[in-house]
């Protein structure tokens, strides 16, 4: 026993000195003898990304590294919606909006070299058109579906094709006008890579598994992603650490002094603000609400908000009695206190909503109709249109959800129930399962009222308010020819300021229409050490780290 | 011996048909499906239908079983519907951190539990008996998570002593030819890398490893009070044998039985139970892979997940078996 002893002994001396000589400034974020000169930062994400090829992915993790890594012929300017220029210095489209022609900036290099030129932004558009079977699930080409309406061989497809005019001019010819395509060209999903690099390392190539599923059988996407962008890739350990370097080449501005960029997947939030207190990560996003307090009040810390790019809204469907009455859908409006609900349960990071879109997007207007938390208003449009009070309804929530514009949804329609019924209605609840039941349930008109909610994915009003009532949909059970008429015309008309104008008339006539009442858009927080500076936050998280400085 | 280790190994197939059963029901009846957990708000009817009709998810279920023991015996697991790998790459890719972090938590159980065990036995009655008697009941009841998150809050957040998360920091670089880091560290000579491997190791296996470790210690002191009672041992010091020559080869080793038992089921349990570890300090291991998988509904990763679970705790169990051998050569396998 005793011999037992003395070899645990040695065991745990021999282990403590060993963690004791690592003691180089590892974990800190301040370069060690390892790390290259130029600043290191490591970044908490939630997950790890799907794959690294833009055309294929949806999630935010994988938009996140891709994004630093790859540009669009036009993106958006840094904090804004506005597009502006990135590897196409200029833009024309045609009278009818069926001709896109860019002008690329000339001596720009993808990271293995090879230029970028006419021909290899046609060759992506060309590789995304002619995906194969496997890639084009939703899952897989959700972004490409929607704003490019499907492949080839589909009547739907907007693109045609794209011709190299010139060295670095880039022709785009659809099969229908489309204005909202230029807001949608700045989606991280049609960035530009290497056609070299595509080829080479089997973008897409893959075999049809077993299960039917497609499987990759290149390294494209996993090892060898090549695009333009400020960092270049280094390595990948699934799970633990993305990493990337900075671009010593890169032709556009990096203001920031970060040599090594590092992206960590912490799926738990309690465990990424503990990193970013330890200093083994010097930011994080999606900050947990009930964190907010810690890390606004630790001076070795600092939070900043995300402008809001959401919507929380509650839905009716007209199809529903009584709710093809205006009177009902205006009584309901004002019967809820929509301040109260926002003061009580978004922490601080919510504003109340009085439109189906965010006040950072063009095309918001700030002088809809709008309908203040009025009780007596409420009862008195109810008895006017003959109503006796309370007026039936039911109204429906989901259940095992948190988003980011609902963190507590059963919460919120208490407070909401509560006040109608306060007021002069009789709430019949409805609630399943977010998913499939509850969204399965909303897509098929089964309520009357519902709570629901929306993240925008690129800087367009049509993506608000066109997702939502630009087509007849049983969610909301009515069709408006002024409604879709107006989205319809201000979805082609080419002309920017004409169609900010445009999408602001609509919203107007929206909200006179009031086919639901949006209540809330919010502002998701993140996490830095206080040593960090220029982060722009994006309403669409499109954040480069090129401009981030970490000090001493 | 040999015929009964194959035995026990054939026995494993039935055991997997059935479990395989099993698994294949549960992650079906998980409320929502792939298409949904990957599509949210944007799914719709013809996106869900299209995204199950490719993984053929629209079949009904015993077809669909038929089609994954079908593959399952050809040794394919299926790919993940997320990230599109085959499910075998993504477990043998996760698997030796969680083998790390487990042995790391064992090795603090055993190593602790042990002498804890043994000498609260020898001491019985005593106030160090009675205080390992409120520790290791404590061990036993403290949620893990919870008693993770106060570790990192006292010896990182606080002290800041030791790292949070992962397996290695951001400024160590190391090639990992066979992913046990520590392993590796020693393969490529990189010290600085294996003490920082270490000091990552230290607060997930303390946290993973205290349970078994007040189990091992609970049963050692059983076990040895049983063994100090017997007539050998009395003879053994009769006859003026050195104490600690008693104590080790006549106590000891014969309170290991039961104590070798426990260790093989805390092992099976360990790499098992190593989901909220993994998730709390981001160790990426199998369980933040299957943590993951249930969060998308990847049935195929989730599936294979548990499987693999499966047969390295009836492994375990297996070499438990083989082991009573050598400490009990009354034993014999037929």
């Amino acid at each position: 026993m005793r011999g037992y002893f003395k070899w645990s002994a040695v065991l745990v001396v021999a282990l403590l000195v060993m963690a004791a000589c690592s003691s180089t400034p590892d974990d800190t974020g301040n370069t060690g003898d390892n790390a290259p000169a130029g600043a290191t930062m490591a970044f908490g994400t939630s997950a790890d990304p799907v794959v690294l090829d833009g055309a294929l992915v949806s999630d935010g993790e994988s938009l996140r590294a891709i994004d630093q890594m790859f540009e669009g012929l036009v993106t958006l300017e840094p904090g804004g919606t506005t597009v502006v220029g990135g590897l196409a210095h200029d833009w024309e489209i045609s009278d009818d909006a069926m001709t896109y022609t860019f002008m690329l900036e000339d001596g720009v290099t993808f990271h293995d070299g090879e230029p970028l030129n006419a021909e290899a932004v046609c060759f992506n558009f060309d590789r995304w058109y002619n995906f194969p079977k496997p890639f084009q699930q939703a899952d897989a080409t959700y972004y490409y579906q929607t704003v490019f309406g499907g492949f080839k061989g589909n009547p739907d497809a907007l693109y045609d094709s794209c011709e190299a005019t010139d060295e670095l001019t880039a022709t785009l010819h659809l099969t229908r006008p489309s204005a909202s395509l230029l807001g949608a060209l700045a989606l991280t999903n049609f960035t530009i890579a290497s056609p070299a690099a595509l080829d080479e390392f089997g973008a897409d190539e893959g075999k049809i598994n077993a299960d039917s599923l497609f499987q990759a059988t290149g390294t494209y996407g996993t090892e060898h992603p090549t695009g333009t962008g400020p960092f270049k890739f280094v390595e990948w350990t699934r799970g633990d650490r993305l990493v990337m370097e900075r671009n010593p080449d890169y032709w556009g501005d990096f203001p920031g002094n970060i040599d090594e960029l590092i992206f960590r997947p912490i799926a738990d939030g309690a465990a990424r603000l503990q990193a970013l207190q330890t200093g083994e990560i010097q930011g994080y996003d999606l900050v947990d609400p009930q964190d907010y307090e810690t890390i606004t009040g630790d001076e070795n810390l600092q939070l900043l908000n995300r402008p809001a790019f959401n919507v929380g809204y509650i839905g009716f469907n007209q199809a529903v009695k009584p709710f093809e009455d205006k009177a009902v859908r205006e009584a309901f409006a004002h019967a809820i206190n929509r301040q109260e609900i926002v003061d009580a349960f978004y922490a601080g990071q919510g504003v109340v909503a009085k439109e189906f879109m965010p006040p950072e997007l063009d095309g918001y207007a700030d002088d809809v109709t709008e309908y203040d938390y009025d009780p007596d208003a409420a009862k008195k449009i109810l008895e006017d249109a003959g109503y006796t009070l309370p007026v039936p309804i039911d109204f429906a929530f989901p259940t095992d959800v948190s988003r980011p514009y609902m963190p507590d949804p059963q919460a919120n329609y208490e407070a909401m129930k509560a006040d109608l019924e306060d007021c002069c209605f009789k709430v019949e609840t409805n609630s399943a399962v977010w998913s499939p039941d509850y969204l399965g349930n909303v897509d098929t008109g089964k309520y009357g009222a519902y709570l629901l909610g929306w993240t925008g994915d690129y800087g367009d009003a049509d993506n608000f308010i066109g997702t939502f009532f630009q087509t007849k949909q049983p969610a909301w059970g009515f069709d408006n020819a002024d409604v879709s008429g107006c989205l319809d015309d201000a979805e082609i008309e080419t002309d920017a300021d004409a169609r900010i104008s445009m999408y602001q008339d609509c919203n107007r006539i929206i909200m006179d229409f009031l086919p639901g009442v949006p209540y809330v858009h919010t502002e998701p927080g993140l996490a830095f050490t206080a040593n960090v500076s220029g982060y722009e936050t994006s309403p669409v998280s499109l954040e480069p780290f090129s401009l981030v400085t970490v000090n001493e | 011996m040999l015929g009964y280790v194959l035995r026990r190994l054939l026995l494993l197939f039935p055991i997997l048909l059935g479990l395989s059963l099993l698994v294949f029901l549960f992650v079906r009846a998980l409320p929502g499906g792939p298409a949904i957990a990957l599509l949210g708000e944007r799914a719709n009817d013809q996106s869900v239908e299209q995204i199950n009709k490719s993984l053929g998810l629209d079949q009904p279920l015993p077809v669909q079983y038929g089609r994954y023991l079908r593959n399952l015996a050809s040794g394919d697991l299926g790919s993940s519907v997320r990230t599109r790998q085959p499910v075998t790459s993504e477990l043998s890719r996760r698997f030796p951190a969680t083998v790390e972090l487990s042995v790391a938590a064992m090795i603090f159980a055993i190593g602790l539990g042990i002498p804890l065990g043994f000498i609260a036995a020898k001491r019985y009655g005593g106030i160090f008996d009675n205080l390992s008697l409120v520790a290791s009941l404590l061990g036993v009841s403290i949620p893990v998570f919870f008693l993770a998150l106060l570790l990192k809050y006292i010896f990182a957040v606080k002290l800041g002593w030791l790292p949070t998360i992962g397996r290695l920091g951001i400024t160590q670089h190391l090639d990992h030819p066979t992913n046990f880091y520590v392993l590796d560290a020693i393969l490529t000579g990189n010290w600085s890398a294996l003490g920082d491997a270490i000091k990552h190791l230290i607060l997930p296996a303390i946290a993973l490893g205290t349970i078994p470790l007040a189990i091992v210690a609970r049963i050692t002191r059983a076990a040895t009070l049983d063994v100090l009672s017997e007539d050998y041992v009395r003879t053994a010091r009769a006859k003026g044998l050195d104490p600690s020559v008693v104590d080790r080869r006549h106590v000891l080793k014969n309170a290991m039985l039961p104590v070798v038992t426990v260790i093989g089921l805390q092992t099976g349990l360990l790499l098992t139970g190593a989901v909220l570890t993994e998730t709390v300090f981001a160790w990426p291991g199998l369980g933040t892979l299957v943590l993951e998988a249930i969060r998308y509904r990847d049935y195929s990763v989730l599936q294979g997940g548990i499987l693999f679970f499966a047969v390295v705790f009836v492994l375990a169990n297996l070499l438990v078996d083989i082991s009573y051998a050598f400490l009990n050569p009354r034993i014999r396998y037929r």
